[in-house]
């Protein structure tokens, strides 16, 4: 199962991103290969529809689960009509690393 | 043999009032008894006649068949006639439904979750697979 991850960089010390839109990057994590792929995100900037194109590039990949700090309005009901399942974490000093720790755990 | 169960009904998001009440001095309050309108039912009225969807929009919308929702659509009127016609309390409660947008928070790791499997009910936290968590409205 794939799941993607809203990081601050491309690294596995990065932090948690608290946005999902205009995030710095995208982890994409398999829990049964235990790869992990740094997709830096396109849409950083942009001044509308991040969250929409953002929901693209995941989805595209396959994922099942995301986790970020916060989803828009229209991510939300995207992510509801995709059968996705949205996680939300509030401690923004959280790494990545820890989150796959935490996947990973049995 | 038991019958099929009934499909959950999709509700967007939980009514304003819990209810409406008569007035008036003719009301006898004593014997007239309160109606329970459903929230599929109130959905249904929402829809139908407040954002003005024909049957078939509303069905998709609440994730239902086109005649399953206009019967949900004839009980809710039959039931609100009643309610203006005999002065009885509207008490909009119950139903088989669920909300668009379902949230939990677990109590390990204090993360929020939804559930996008509506019909298999969630078991544990999709992070930490602890099973203690608690349903909220809204990740704040």
């Amino acid at each position: 199962m794939k799941v993607a991850i809203t990081s601050t960089g491309n690294t596995p010390e990065s932090e948690l991103d608290q946005r999902f839109g205009r995030c710095e990057c995208f982890v994409i994590y398999d829990t049964e290969t235990n790869s992990i792929e740094f997709i830096p995100n396109p849409n950083k900037d942009a001044l509308e529809g991040a969250g929409p194109a953002s929901v693209q590039i995941v989805a595209s990949r396959g994922v099942e689960k995301v986790i970020s700090g916060e989803f828009g309005i229209k991510v939300k009901s995207l992510f509801d009509s995709l059968k996705i399942q949205m996680i939300v974490i509030k401690e923004p000093e959280k790494k990545i690393i820890e989150i796959i720790d935490m996947l990973n755990k049995q | 043999m038991s019958p099929r169960p009934c499909r959950l009904r999709k509700v967007s998001k939980p009514p304003l009032i819990s209810g409406l009440k008569p007035y008036g001095d003719k009301l006898k309050k004593e014997n007239v008894s309160s109606i329970f309108l459903f929230l599929e039912e109130y959905e249904a009225i929402r829809l139908c006649d407040h954002e003005i969807m024909n049957h078939k929009q509303a069905a998709n919308m609440m994730d239902v068949s086109r005649p399953t929702l206009t019967r949900i659509y004839t009980a809710a009127r039959r039931k609100i006639a009643d309610a203006l016609v005999n002065g009885r309390q509207i008490i909009i409660e119950g139903g088989k439904i669920y909300f668009d947008s379902e949230w939990y928070q677990c109590s390990n790791c204090c993360c929020y979750f939804n559930n996008p499997g509506k019909m298999d009910g969630i078991k544990e936290c999709p992070l930490c697979r602890s099973s203690e968590f608690t349903n909220v409205q809204q990740p704040e």
